[in-house]
Order: structure tokens, then C-alpha cells, then sequence
């Protein structure tokens, strides 16, 4: 790596500030005016997994509720404000998090965080759009209920997370959405909106002491401690098992994976740089090169580490001809047995490295970009210094520690399947 | 990431005043080498990387008769290597920290990289090797064709709503290769082969037809003189490539395509109307056509959303989307996803109450104004991101617009007029110039 390259990284977290409010907020701000654009992102914990388990999509409802009236604004009157001055506010659910997503022209910067601030305490969950954003739910769940991805998916999730959170649906199940109740809505954002889990990070054109006041307008009021439910770690059931859902369409879409190593384990990093080499990195990896290229069993095959709060998978996909999908498979399977039984090479460990090392930069060119990793960094429980550390954790995995994570993220190649379509011979 | 994406032409306007007018951003520039490439440099110095692209003035639209799907084949085929580097560079891009894509759409055919910025020269060299340096086999070719068919099948033998919209597409473009997909058709992709390929890429892979954009940390004195240490010394074929396309004859019918299937459990509607692109408009009418869609279906305060969701509870999502990039005549599309309670029929009606009323009335200034600072601040959101500043310059250079052009776009957009809007409503929201597309469920024949 060049002193150039160097020189970036070590100046990467030395761009942070750690800013807190006068009432004791935290966020990460990167102050930057080239653009006059201010990102801002933040997230709290509380997610699908809140969900009642016989109300499923509760969180995403919520989530999309929140820019839908609030305050002296009934729904149309807030969309109006927010696009009289070109200002983007969106809020999601997955199943940890609920998130929130703003960005500004500089110049609208005041009304955009006054309209945040009524969103986050003030959202009216009026009957109107309530009805509506979830008729679009149902209408969306329609939408992929013969889809072969949604389908492999939705059956991967209950397979692995069986009588857990985790397998439930996020998006929420065509029977349940109907029973949200507004009392639910009201429930879930009295226990998760509190201060203690909030991650925050700002970038662009805005400075330390506007920010700080900022938050503590938007969420000073929240309580100190969120009231969760405890969500119980897991981990992917169901291993060896392989399940053939009928679809009458020419190919087969397959979802595979197995246990995972978890973001906060101290074998991540050479679990990442493993799994890069397996499936994780585009066009140079075993999967892509066996089963694409060589074979031309497929358009896409990946292998990727997913890590919840209290759930790590390594999990995976791809689609082929039905009359071949089972080769696709084998050929997975065999790439993963594998790769656990002799590791990488030295070759593949040297450019995995390289190329781990040398993209980074690229996760950080854009604010929103910037913005969003600043938040999954804080979710993490990371210091800003890991923003400098990283790469030299990933410089520094042996050809002995990949093989060892290997073993561990491999194991015996178990793997569980789900699979769409009408595949030969599955 | 997946090699080969297919861009069915983006959604994103044109975009980022080029001239400083919102005080940021240093100029963009746009010059012309010797042997013909052109080069755009856009800076951004606020992080020491670059996005190297490679834009070629062909697309699908321009396969030759039977051969639909080549341009984007040979996209596929150009990652697998050259005399200089037999296995193709994806192992050497990625050594070095570098992403690469590439993506097919109607009018070009475009490939990237984006590196940290020392590496810039080096995937220019690449590039450079692989403009006239391709080598393929039949080895590589027909594994490769194998990949194509099964993206094919990913993207449309699977899904009833996209076996639609080609039919939509088909009916739209009777004549104009518009009407065949980027991909091919999938009778006509089984029979491609390397000489097919070769032929192609001998026609339009050269400098004269190539335009190099690079974004990101760089200025253009440096990107010059790297570009012609490298892409300055590959020789021109001996006469640019051009285009031969049927251009479509004034629409007199409105067309209804049904597809029906028991896959489908939410019915959809669509409705593509045939209108001129930046290139084919004449002067503002692109711009007006971009402020009419926005009112029409740009979010939660446009026309239809407040008119079919909100009010008449008749849908649960609608949107409209101007192709407006476009080297021949293109498409305004509409489209709806209907409540439980609502037949398409009736949706279908909805629309057209309230294209007359967009037709008969001018619309309310408060709401124009709206239209127009949402689409002049998509121009400052653009210069957020490098590698999208690329494509809407590649893009837009690709379907023969200029630099100006791109910087003139926001006060464009601000001279139109209420009057421009209902005038342009009129004439092209016309149902004749238009294809309506229903997505319906299907019992089960057992």
C-alpha cells in the first residue's frame, strides 16, 4: 500500500468528531462544505423483533407511519413541507433496528430538523394513512407472494429462526397486518424511542454547535431507557435440510447458508476475508468462477456473513435452469466443503487482502454513505479509531487463522436449502 | 455485485450545474483527443478516489436485425481477456482495491472501475488494451452464453410482470428497436456466437465512438495526459461507426396488452405514452416534459398520488417516470397498483379524469413551484455522489447532448411555465400516442 493510501487512512478518523449535546446526545459528525449538503442517519434498537408475535410488521408499519402527519401537519401537509424545500425524510424497520434517514440542502437545514422533530414526537398515526400504508404493505406482500425470491426467502427464515423472532416476517404476514391496532404502533414507539440505544452521525455542511443543539431539540424528550423485550440469541436451524417449493417457472432460485460469525466476534475479520474468497467478492470468487464461469450455471451466486443483534448466518444464493439447479448446488456444496477442509491458498488469503484493504475507501465517498457507516460503526459498540484499526486487522490475518475460521464458519458443509421452482433431481 | 448489470435505461435526470451556479463544485470539462475519444473530467476532491468509466455510443437498439441481445453479450464477453492480459484484469482490479461493472442499455454500453486515485492510470491501461485487444474462444463464448440465458430467466421468464412490460414495450416500438429488449429476445440469444461477437465489437469498439468520463479526485490536466499515455495510442478503425435506426411513424392507436397468470396475486397497471427525448425535443420541451411527470406521479404531493390514492382510495401506489435520456423518441410512463376493491378498468379511467384535467386546466402555480425546486435540487444532491454524476454525464453524452446542456439544465427547468405544462399535456399525453398495460391474476387451469 502507498504512503498516498496511507496517509488517507490514517487521516479517516482523525475527520470525526465526537459531538454531545448539552443534554448528553451523542452523534458523529463529519463537517465537510464542499457539498452544501447535510446527510444525516441515525437508528435505535427495536425492531421487527419487537413485534408481538401474532402481529408481525408492526415495527415496519410504524417506521412508515412516522413521515405520514405529525404535529399542526396532517399527512399531505407534511409531504408538502418536506418537498417545498426538496427535503428527503424516510424511516425503515429491519428486524433490530428502526432508522432514520434525512438529508437537506444546507440552506433548509432548520426546516429539516424541525419536521424530523415532529416526526420522532409528534407523528399523528392518523386513520387515513394508517389504512393506506398498510394496504401498500399487503399490496407489496401480493405483489411477491409467487416471486422466487421472496419466496425462497420467506421459507429460509422459517426454517432457520423456527419459534423465534427472527423467523417472522418484517414486512409483516397478509393475515396479521389487518390487526395492527394504532394502540400497537403507540406501544412499540413508547418502548423503543429512548435515548440509551440512539446511534447518530451527521455529514456535510453543518458544524458542531448547530448539530448539538439539533439533537437535543429532536431528542431531548426521549426517555433515557427503552423498555425491549429481551430477544434470545439463535442460531440457523435445521441444517442438512433442503426444502423444494413448486413454482411453474423455467429456473430454480436457491437460498442456502448455515451458522455465521457474528460482527462483534473476535474472528470476524478473517471470517470476512474467508468468506470474500468463497462468495463475497464479485468477480473473482470460487462460487463465481466454478459456478458462473466455468459452468455457466448461473447470473448470480453469492456467499454473504449477515449479522443481527443476537444472530450471525452465512448465507447465500443463486438461480439456475431447472434441469441443471441441482448442479448448482453440488457444486456450492462441494466449494464450501472445501474450502473448510484446506482453507484458502496463500494467494487467494494475499489478494483477498488487498482487495479488502484497498476498497475501503470506497464505502466512504458520498455523505450518505459516510453517514450510514458512522451509525452501523456505533451499532457495533466500535470506537472511531476502528475507522483507522480495520484495515490492519485485515492485514494482519494468517494463512493459520483463515483456516482456522474457516473450519469454524464451514464446519462439516452442512448446509440448509430452500429452493424455488421445479428443479430435476433436488 | 454482478458483472454485467442491465440498465434499462436509468430514471435520473440530468443533472449538476457544470457552471458553479450553486457555488460548488469546481468546472466540469470536456475535451476531445486526437484519435477521437472524448473526455469528460468531473472533480471532487473531498475523497482521494475516482470513477473510471468507458462509454461506448451503442447500444441494443443497434444489434443488427436477428441478432438482438449482442451489444449486451459482447458487454459479458469483454471480461474475458485480451492478448496483454489473457485472462482478462477482474483479478488485478480487485488487487487493487478496485470495483468494476459494466451495464447495456438502448443507447450505450458502458464499463467501470472505481479505485483509490493512484490507480487511475492503471484501469485506463486496461481499458485502453480492451477497446481493440479483445481475444475470444469458443470456450469462453458459449459458458458465457449459458450465463446471459439464465439472467434472462432471473429477470424475465420468472416474472409475469416483466414478461408484460416487454410486450407493453413491443406495442409501443412496432417499428424502432426500442421494442426488443436490452437483453435480447431468447430464441435469438441461444443463436449468438463468436463471430457474431467480433463482428459487432469491430464495428463500434474504437476511439471515435468511445467518450471517457473520470470523476473524483483529479483535475483535468492530469486526466489528459494520462488518457493519452494510454487510450491516445490506440489507432482509430478507419471510419467511425454509425447508426442505422427505423424511426417510428406518428402513433393513430391506442393499444391494450393483457397478460394474465396465475402467479400474479396483485394486479397492475401501466400506461406508456411515446414522446420526445432531450435529443429529439425541441428546445424546453424535455424540460417541460420532466416538470409534467413530476406533477403527474413524483411522490406523495403529485396529481395522481393525491387524486387515485389519497382521495378516491382507488390505488395503493402510482408513480410516473420520464426516460428522458434517450438518443430517439421515448417513453412517459405511468403506473398504478390498484386497492382490492378496484377493477383496472375503472383505475384506467381514473387516469384518464385526470389527464384531461391536466390537459383542460393550468395547473396550481404552488404546486408547479414545488415540481421545480424538487427536480433543480436533484441537481445539487447529484454532486454528492461521484459515480453517479459519471453515469448522468456518460448518459447524457451518449445520446448526443453536451456539457452545456447539463448545466443549462436547472434554469430550464425553472423557465417552464403552467402554460408550457398544460400545452405539452395535450399534445403528447394523447391516448393514441400510448400502450396500456394490464397485469391480472388467472384462475388455474388444472
Amino acid at each position: 500500500m502507498s504512503a498516498f493510501a496511507e496517509a488517507a487512512l490514517s487521516s479517516r478518523a482523525g475527520r470525526v468528531q465526537r459531538v454531545f449535546s448539552p443534554g448528553g446526545i451523542e452523534a458523529w459528525l463529519v463537517e465537510e462544505h464542499a457539498v452544501p449538503l447535510v446527510a444525516f442517519e441515525f437508528s435505535i434498537n427495536g425492531g421487527a423483533s419487537q413485534d408481538a408475535p401474532d402481529r408481525p410488521g408492526t415495527a415496519t408499519l410504524l417506521a412508515g407511519l412516522l413521515d405520514e402527519g405529525a404535529g399542526p401537519y396532517d399527512a399531505e401537509a407534511f409531504h408538502r413541507a418536506l418537498d417545498d424545500k426538496a427535503i428527503h425524510l424516510s424511516f425503515s424497520a429491519d428486524r433490530d433496528h428502526i432508522s432514520g434517514h434525512l438529508q437537506t440542502l444546507a440552506r433548509s437545514t432548520d426546516a429539516a430538523f424541525d419536521l424530523l422533530r415532529l416526526a420522532l414526537n409528534e407523528a399523528r398515526f392518523d386513520p387515513e394513512p394508517t389504512e393506506r400504508v398498510r394496504e401498500q404493505m399487503v399490496a407489496t406482500l401480493k405483489r411477491d407472494l409467487n416471486d422466487p425470491e421472496a419466496m425462497a426467502n420467506r421459507a429460509f427464515r422459517a426454517e432457520a429462526f423456527p419459534d423465534h423472532p427472527y423467523g417472522r416476517a418484517v414486512r409483516g404476514e397478509l393475515d396479521t397486518l389487518p390487526s395492527i391496532t394504532r394502540a400497537d404502533l403507540e406501544h412499540l414507539r413508547k418502548r423503543a424511542f429512548a435515548r440509551t440505544t440512539l446511534k447518530i452521525a451527521a455529514v456535510g455542511a453543518i458544524d458542531a454547535a448547530t448539530l448539538s443543539r439539533r439533537l437535543d431539540e429532536v431528542f431531548g424528550a426521549w426517555p433515557e431507557l427503552p423498555e425491549l423485550v429481551t430477544v434470545p440469541a439463535t442460531s440457523v436451524a435445521n441444517l442438512g435440510t433442503r426444502r423444494v417449493i413448486d413454482l411453474d417457472v423455467p429456473q430454480t432460485t436457491i437460498r442456502f447458508g448455515r451458522p455465521g460469525i457474528h460482527r462483534r466476534d473476535p474472528e470476524f475479520i478473517p471470517a470476512m476475508v474467508v468468506n470474500y474468497i468463497l462468495g463475497g467478492g464479485g468477480l473473482t470468487t470460487r462460487l463465481f468462477h466454478e459456478v458462473r464461469e466455468k459452468r455457466g450455471l448461473a447470473y448470480s451466486v453469492y456467499s454473504q456473513i449477515q449479522s443481527f443483534e443476537r444472530a450471525a448466518m452465512l448465507a447465500g444464493s443463486t438461480s439456475t435452469k431447472n434441469e441443471r439447479a441441482a448442479e448448482s448446488l453440488a457444486v456450492i456444496e462441494s466449494e464450501i466443503k472445501l474450502l473448510a477442509q484446506d482453507g484458502p491458498t496463500e494467494a487467494e488469503l494475499d489478494k483477498a487482502k488487498k482487495y479488502l484493504t484497498g476498497s475501503y475507501a470506497l464505502s466512504f465517498d458520498t455523505s450518505t454513505k459516510i453517514a450510514a457507516q458512522l451509525v452501523h460503526l456505533q451499532q457495533q459498540g466500535f470506537d472511531i479509531s476502528y475507522l483507522d484499526e480495520r484495515n490492519k486487522l485485515v492485514e494482519a490475518v494468517t494463512l493459520a487463522a483463515a483456516k482456522r475460521v474457516g473450519e469454524r464458519l464451514f464446519g462439516d458443509g452442512a448446509l440448509l436449502v430452500t429452493a424455488v421452482g421445479r428443479p430435476a433431481g433436488m | 455485485m454482478q458483472q454485467g448489470t442491465l440498465l434499462p435505461q436509468h430514471t435520473l435526470t440530468p443533472s449538476a450545474p457544470a457552471d458553479g451556479r450553486q457555488g460548488a463544485g469546481p468546472a466540469i470539462t470536456h475535451s476531445r483527443l486526437e484519435n477521437g475519444l472524448q473526455v469528460v473530467v468531473i472533480p471532487d476532491h473531498r475523497t482521494p478516489v475516482v470513477t473510471h468509466m468507458i462509454w461506448y455510443q451503442n447500444g441494443s437498439a443497434d444489434d443488427p436485425p436477428g441478432k438482438s441481445g449482442i451489444a449486451h453479450f459482447l458487454e459479458h464477453l469483454m471480461f474475458k481477456g485480451t492478448k496483454a492480459h489473457p485472462k482478462g484484469f477482474s483479478d488485478l482490479v480487485a488487487e487493487l482495491g478496485g470495483q468494476e461493472n459494466a451495464f447495456t442499455a438502448y443507447d450505450y454500453t458502458a464499463y467501470f472501475q472505481r479505485v483509490a486515485k493512484e490507480h487511475l492510470v492503471t484501469m485506463m491501461g486496461f481499458e485502453a488494451d480492451r477497446m481493440t485487444g479483445l481475444v475470444l474462444t469458443d470456450d469462453v463464448v458459449a459458458p458465457e452464453r449459458d450465463v446471459v440465458l439464465e439472467e434472462r430467466r432471473m429477470r424475465t421468464d420468472t416474472d409475469p410482470a416483466q414478461q408484460l412490460n416487454e410486450a407493453v414495450q413491443a406495442s409501443l416500438f412496432p417499428h424502432h428497436p426500442y421494442g426488443t429488449p436490452v437483453i435480447g429476445w431468447g430464441h435469438e440469444i441461444e443463436t449468438l456466437d463468436r463471430g457474431d461477437a467480433l463482428t459487432y465489437y469491430e464495428r463500434f469498439y474504437t476511439p471515435a465512438n468511445a467518450i471517457l468520463i473520470v470523476a473524483g479526485d483529479v483535475d483535468e490536466a492530469e486526466v489528459l495526459r494520462l488518457a493519452r499515455e494510454t487510450y491516445g495510442c490506440v489507432p482509430s478503425r478507419e471510419k467511425p461507426p454509425r447508426r442505422f435506426r427505423p424511426q417510428e411513424p406518428e402513433p393513430r392507436a391506442h393499444r391494450l396488452v393483457t397478460l394474465a397468470d396465475p402467479k400474479v396475486e396483485q394486479p397492475a397497471h401501466e400506461r406508456v405514452f411515446l414522446v420526445p427525448s432531450y435529443t429529439t425535443g425541441a428546445p424546453g420541451e424535455a424540460e417541460t416534459l420532466e416538470v409534467l411527470t413530476h406533477l403527474l406521479g413524483g411522490g406523495h404531493t403529485s396529481l395522481l398520488y393525491r387524486e387515485l390514492v389519497v382521495e378516491r382510495k382507488l390505488a395503493v401506489a402510482v408513480g410516473a417516470y420520464y426516460m428522458g435520456t434517450s438518443l430517439d423518441a421515448t417513453r412517459l410512463w405511468i403506473y398504478a397498483m390498484p386497492t382490492p376493491a378496484t377493477n383496472l378498468e375503472q383505475l384506467d379511467r381514473a387516469l384518464d379524469d385526470v389527464i384531461a384535467r391536466i390537459s383542460d386546466h393550468l395547473v396550481d402555480e404552488a404546486d408547479l413551484q414545488r415540481a421545480r425546486t424538487r427536480l433543480v435540487a436533484d441537481a445539487i444532491y447529484a454532486q454528492d455522489n461521484q459515480a453517479s454524476l459519471a453515469r448522468w454525464y456518460g448518459a447524457s453524452l451518449a445520446t448526443g447532448l453536451t456539457i452545456e446542456d447539463i448545466a443549462r439544465w436547472p434554469e430550464r427547468i425553472d423557465a417552464v411555465t403552467a402554460a408550457d405544462v398544460q400545452n405539452a399535456a395535450r399534445k403528447w399525453l394523447d391516448k393514441r400516442r400510448a400502450v396500456t398495460g394490464f397485469l391480472l391474476p388467472e384462475a388455474v387451469a388444472a
